[in-house]
């Protein structure tokens, strides 16, 4: 009925590629949130007119191709003569990326949590950090959480586009697996049901998560 | 005339109409007042057919509200309604606001609707407001509105649910005064409110609900000075 | 930490031929808008009929087209359609799968858009004795278009981002393929793509900018 050249090792392949996938979504999420927070405390901390040049600089990374930023990342590492591998690479340019979103993201949560509350807090007689990290954090996750999920699937989809510095992601390997069986609708909906398997779910807990945890007007 | 037969709803496993029975003539200003989940508001939205009843039958001039050949479109044209949270459209001036219905729904030319619309928001005092977006005035102001654009379709019959309630104390006045001017020029109304000052000034009849029920009905001074119903009594006294 | 010479000149000479590809640029996320809008629309139309199979399609291409990487969709009309003996050239390719992308985010925008008009609108304009149609095309559908504005223009530009997606099937005449082709020839990677990042970023900013003026200008109440 249904015959494939498709083998067990073709899947493997495709797997290895899938895992490359989650490697660099992986690292990049965790630099890029972790930048993010501190870029979006800074931010707040600063107000609008000092943290100018920060909120330039990663309004370029918004407003760029990810395509261009990865190429240009390499050629600026090859003039450096830093020697990275793709791979670094891909992750440092996705982690600046990620950190350009995250940072509006921390800022909008930070932002939510009310001013009266703060003051309360240092009224108490709590450190600036104290409040941060007993007051303003939870709140602001709470708040940020489900537009974080939505940052991190968005990232993950993007990060298709490493294959371009060489990198045997999924969509490249699945690409590699078409030019070889000459399947390209299956090979290709395989790899598409990777991804949609993988964001669909966690995109529903955030939306749930966004509906369950909104103010009630 | 508007005719309520026997009238039951239910949300769910809740009833909250069980079995009202009133007449209300041309030229009546009936208020209805009691607590809240008495089920008030909700018979102003089953007189004109935003809500569907249980059993019963809810008349108007003649025309079954509930019945299936019946066009709502047109019978709503009749019945006036003001809501507490007035609903402005906030994409349209004050002006266009009441202007839309009468264009559209009647079919009058331009300039016939901004005749009408000038003349009803004159005569609830926003005459000077035409050109302005309904998010720059006050709640009083906003309500009036609604109140302009209902009239604008020249209703037989006014019916108004709370329009007092969502207002800071200050505004409730200058509504309060438009409604006075209406029942003195004879629309017939059906207010529900919690202004009892205003329904013990204004009314021909007050009709009292507690819990889904028609408990009295009687003139203004008889239900407020000799209450024949226990929980109207405990009703007042508790509101006084 | 440099030992290497920069050389502009090159780049700058090369302006006026990348300029002609961010014009082409321009053209597809254009054309990609307005089909995708089409489709977004209908769409919106599917989900709210209340019929099933309409609903059940319109949802699984809003889905699709939202969980999977916008790379992949423009894959899958360049190769995945070759099994059906259809074999789209780059440009249209390209143009179909942001077309594609664009229409499911876009639909998922009015969604959104349409939840945010509180029914009571609706109520107040059939107590007016409006119908239906009449309630939602003069009350609903305006304050609708109002709110999904300005995401629609982020859409946009996330449009012209996505030409640059081009080159990896063979797009040559954009702003991202031209750029390409000029560094396969000279080697100066750093400096044309600096420049291509110069163009793009320009765009997307008279973009974003334009898109609030025209807000201002259109919704100021």
């Amino acid at each position: 009925m249904f015959s494939t050249a498709l083998t067990w090792s073709d899947l493997a392949f495709l797997a290895q590629g899938a895992g490359m996938t989650l490697a660099v979504t992986v690292v990049s999420v965790v630099a890029g949130t972790i930048l993010g927070i501190l870029f979006g405390m800074i931010r707040v901390e600063l107000g609008a007119y000092w943290s100018a040049p920060l909120t330039f600089a990663l309004d370029v990374f918004r407003s760029v191709p990810l395509l261009i930023q990865l190429v240009l990342g390499n050629a600026l590492q090859s003039i450096m003569r830093l020697g990275w591998p793709p791979f670094t690479t891909s992750c440092v340019v996705l982690s600046l990326y990620t950190a350009a979103y995250c940072t509006e993201i921390v800022r909008g949560g930070i932002s939510a949590v009310p001013p009266t509350t703060r003051r309360a807090a240092r009224s108490l007689g709590m450190t600036w950090w104290q409040d941060m990290r007993y007051i303003v954090a939870p709140l602001a996750t709470r708040v940020s959480l489900p537009s974080w999920i939505g940052l991190t699937l968005g990232v993950m989809k993007d990060s298709a586009l490493v294959l371009w510095l060489g990198l045997i992601e999924l969509l490249r390997a699945s690409q590699i697996l078409v030019t070889r069986l000459q399947e390209p609708l299956f090979i290709l909906m395989i790899c598409g049901a990777v991804y949609f398997i993988i964001s669909f779910p966690i995109a529903r807990i955030g939306g749930y998560l966004e509906k369950r945890w909104s103010p009630n007007d | 005339m508007i005719e309520i037969e026997n009238v039951r709803k239910s949300f769910g496993p809740l009833e909250v109409l069980k079995g009202i029975n009133l007449t209300v003539p041309k030229g009546e200003v009936l208020t209805i007042i009691g607590g809240s989940g008495s089920g008030k508001s909700t018979l102003l939205t089953c007189i004109n057919g935003l809500e569907a009843i249980d059993s019963g039958r809810i008349v108007v001039d003649g025309t079954d509200v509930h019945a299936k050949a019946t066009d709502l479109n047109k019978l709503r044209r009749k019945l006036g309604i003001v809501f507490q949270q007035w609903n402005a459209f906030p994409h349209l001036t004050v002006l266009e606001n009441v202007m839309l219905a009468p264009r559209k729904v009647i079919g009058l030319s331009k300039a016939e609707a901004e005749a009408i619309a000038v003349k009803q928001l004159t005569h609830v005092g926003l005459g000077e407001k035409l050109k302005v977006y309904p998010n720059r005035m006050s709640g009083g102001q906003q309500q009036r509105m609604a109140i302009a654009r209902a009239l604008a379709m020249s209703p037989e019959y006014m019916l108004f649910d709370e329009v007092t309630s969502a207002l800071d104390p200050q505004l409730v006045g200058e509504v309060l005064d438009t409604l006075r001017m209406l029942a003195s020029e004879g629309m017939t109304m059906i207010c529900v409110t919690h202004e009892m000052k205003f329904a013990r000034e204004v009314s021909d009849r007050v009709a009292f609900f507690h819990k889904g029920v028609m408990a009295e009905i009687a003139p203004p001074e008889e239900l407020f000075g000799a209450p024949k119903d226990p929980e109207l009594q405990a009703f007042l006294a508790a509101t006084h | 930490m440099f030992n290497y010479t920069f050389h502009w000149n090159q780049a700058f000479k090369a302006l006026p031929h990348m300029l002609d590809g961010a014009l082409v640029t321009l053209q597809i996320a254009l054309m990609s808008m307005i089909v995708g809008l089409a489709c977004a629309i209908g769409l919106t139309l599917f989900r709210l009929s209340g019929n099933r199979i309409l609903n059940g399609f319109a949802t699984a291409w809003v889905e699709i087209a939202r969980n999977t990487p916008a790379l992949f969709q423009i894959y899958m009309a360049h190769f995945g359609l070759g099994n059906f003996g259809i074999h789209l050239t780059p440009f249209t390719a390209l143009l179909v799968g942001i077309a594609f992308n664009n229409a499911g985010y876009l639909a998922e925008n009015f969604r959104g858009a349409l939840k945010a008009i509180p029914d009571t609108q609706t109520r107040a304009g059939r107590s007016l004795g409006m119908s239906s149609m009449q309630a939602f095309r003069l009350i609903v559908l305006p304050q609708m278009l109002r709110v999904a504005f300005l995401p629609a223009t982020n859409q946009m530009v996330w449009a012209v981002l996505m030409t640059s997606l081009g080159v990896t099937v063979g797009m040559n005449t954009d702003l991202a393929g031209v750029t390409q082709e000029l560094n396969a020839r000279s080697f100066r990677t750093f400096e044309f793509f600096a420049l291509a990042a110069v163009i793009y970023y320009v765009i997307a900013k008279v973009l974003t900018l334009a898109a609030r003026a025209l807000a201002w200008r259109m919704f100021r109440y």
